[in-house]
């Protein structure tokens, strides 16, 4: 469970964040905005890359803001980015390793850990494989996977589907899906697909000018007219 | 089978060469090898970790001092005075990579060449030690001016090539093994991208601080070879420049793998040589050199971004099939054949 009160943040003039409250419970929840609205900074502060100047973040009762940025990981709190940031140099294998290895539970497997995260995501048979040579939907399964290896509490996803084909999006939808079932992770889910994140998400939360102006189930939260206002337009999404 | 090239290759440098070569010339790979590692250092950095320091000269400058000093001051066995210096340098390489954990790109660059500068306006004021007395170790005497010494298994200048070439095999065998584990997939992500490395739970801090002082290390015990090679050393040795250069040629030679570095070393010291030997222009005009490596790290930079270590073989490879392609052809089978 995330939960989140008075959170902001600024960068001088900006103010991404702005006294944001929200809490996200359990399975899939989706957050979604409008560019700009402050999905991303939201999960730059639960990462610690960014601090913020007032708020508390309490994440199945710790006090977050509390914790080393370097710690959280390791605490388990994952999270991929929406420019991709699987490493070229490495495998498949060492991609996820490493993850395991700095943040993963010492005393599972590393091996057993990083071959059931790969199969999870659909990889096992490309662990040697170079990153830098796999396809712009495979590179997303890589991330997917280095989220879920090792047991994490909370997987943060950040434009997942980005740049996907249609095909790949479903795939990516089907994993997303399965992950609260499989590794028993919270996932927030932040996209522009409406179709992604109404398939994934029985929660969804929304964000603009850094403000929640709607929660709750996620057929509803897509009716919602503040919310059609402010992001998805009159026309039906789906 | 890439195993043993490199042992035969070891073998041929550690007793094939000095059996071959002239004293000159085991001198000047005495140096190659010596600044192979100091490359390597700056490889790790650079490439690795994705760290610029323009300051590798000036920590050479610190090994080769403190282990001047240590020769001079104690009796303690070669090997130990190496790792000293190494260790020594290693610490002052950590001090001047504090800045790193907020500074990267040129801001990075800027300040480790100050420290490169810094250590060229010092040195001449504190001199190297040659045996004198006091915590500078210094003499102005020539009569009592001695020369750092060698390990009792390596006087003479064979030996002693022997002895810097193992030296620098169990360096490069440090930098593999780094590579190749937890720490150098830590550097690798780090290079990448600094918020994905804190997403995976990496102490970016501690990586890239203990990535300056693996670096210092290996330029310390750089240093302490070459106090023994040179015997004396003199502050007009060690140019601040020389650090710009050794980015130059370490990017030529690869940062991608740490056998660019050993590339890097003949660009350094051999490349000159034989530029030298082969042609008077050259020893007319020995700042020539710095256009040679500006246009070589033009070309890297433009078509081969891996470095030559990369790139050789694949050219090689290339070449190879361009020559074969009409044999080939006429081994077909003929045209209008079933």
């Amino acid at each position: 469970m995330i939960e989140v009160e008075g959170l902001t943040v600024r960068f001088g003039g900006v103010t991404p964040l702005d006294g944001m409250t929200v809490s996200f419970r359990e399975g899939t929840c989706g957050l979604i905005g409008p560019n700009g609205a402050g999905k991303t900074t939201f999960f730059n502060v639960l990462s610690g890359f960014v601090s913020p100047v007032s708020g508390t973040v309490r994440t199945f009762g710790e006090d977050l803001l509390k914790m080393a940025d370097y710690k959280r990981a390791r605490w388990g709190i994952r999270r991929t980015f929406q420019t991709e940031q699987a490493i070229e140099r490495l495998s498949v294998f060492e991609n996820v390793a490493m993850i395991h290895e700095h943040s993963g539970d010492p005393r599972s497997s590393r091996y057993d850990d990083v071959m059931d995260a790969l199969a999870f995501v659909g990889l096992e048979d490309s662990s040697e494989r170079k990153v830098g040579g796999l396809s712009a939907g495979a590179r997303r399964l890589v991330e997917l996977a280095r989220a879920v290896v090792g047991k994490p509490r909370i997987v943060l996803l950040d434009e997942p589907a980005a740049g996907l084909p249609d095909e790949q999006t479903e795939h990516l939808g089907q994993v997303i899906q399965a992950i609260p079932r499989h590794v028993g992770a919270l996932v927030v889910l932040v996209d522009h697909d409406m179709t992604l994140v109404s398939a994934c998400c029985e929660t969804t939360a929304v964000l603009d000018f850094g403000k929640l102006i709607a929660s709750g189930p996620t057929a509803e939260v897509m009716r919602n007219e503040h919310v059609m206002r402010a992001y998805l337009g009159t026309e039906d999404v789906l | 089978m890439r195993a043993v090239v490199i042992g035969v290759l070891l073998l041929f440098v550690l007793l094939g060469l000095p059996a071959l070569l002239s004293t000159y010339w085991i001198k000047i790979l005495t140096a190659t090898t010596i600044f192979a590692v100091v490359a390597l250092g700056l490889n790790l950095l650079y490439g690795r970790v994705g760290l610029v320091s323009l300051g590798q000269i000036g920590l050479l400058v610190v090994g080769s001092w403190i282990a001047a000093r240590l020769f001079f001051l104690t009796n303690l066995p070669f090997p130990v005075v190496l790792l000293l210096a190494g260790l020594f340098t290693g610490a002052v390489g950590t001090l001047i990579g504090l800045p790193a954990l907020r500074l990267s790109g040129l801001h990075l660059a800027l300040i480790t060449l100050m420290f490169a500068g810094m250590i060229s306006i010092v040195v001449p004021t504190v001199n190297f030690p040659n045996g004198g007395s006091g915590f500078l170790g210094h003499t102005e005497s020539s009569l009592g001016s001695l020369a750092v010494r060698r390990p009792s298994i390596a006087h003479d200048d064979d030996a002693f090539f022997r002895y810097a070439v193992i030296v620098a095999v169990v360096m490069f065998l440090v930098a593999l093994a780094h590579v190749s584990s937890k720490i150098g997939r830590a550097w690798a992500v780090i290079r990448q991208s600094e918020p994905a490395a804190l997403a995976a739970g990496v102490n970016i801090t501690l990586y890239k601080l203990y990535a300056f002082a693996l670096a210092s290390f290996m330029t310390g015990v750089a240093g302490g070879l070459l106090a023994a090679d040179q015997g004396k050393l003199y502050s007009y040795q060690f140019k601040t420049i020389d650090s710009v250069t050794l980015l130059a040629v370490v990017l030529i030679g690869g940062i991608f793998s740490v056998w660019g570095a050993v590339v890097a070393g003949v660009l350094q010291k051999l490349l000159p040589a034989l530029l030298n030997d082969w042609f008077d222009f050259f020893r007319e005009n020995p700042d020539f050199l710095f256009v040679l490596f500006g246009i070589g790290v033009l070309q890297v930079l433009v078509t081969a971004p891996e470095g030559i270590v990369t790139q050789f073989p694949k050219d090689m490879r290339n070449l190879g099939r361009l020559i074969l392609k009409p044999f080939r052809r006429r081994s077909g089978p003929a045209e209008g054949s079933p």
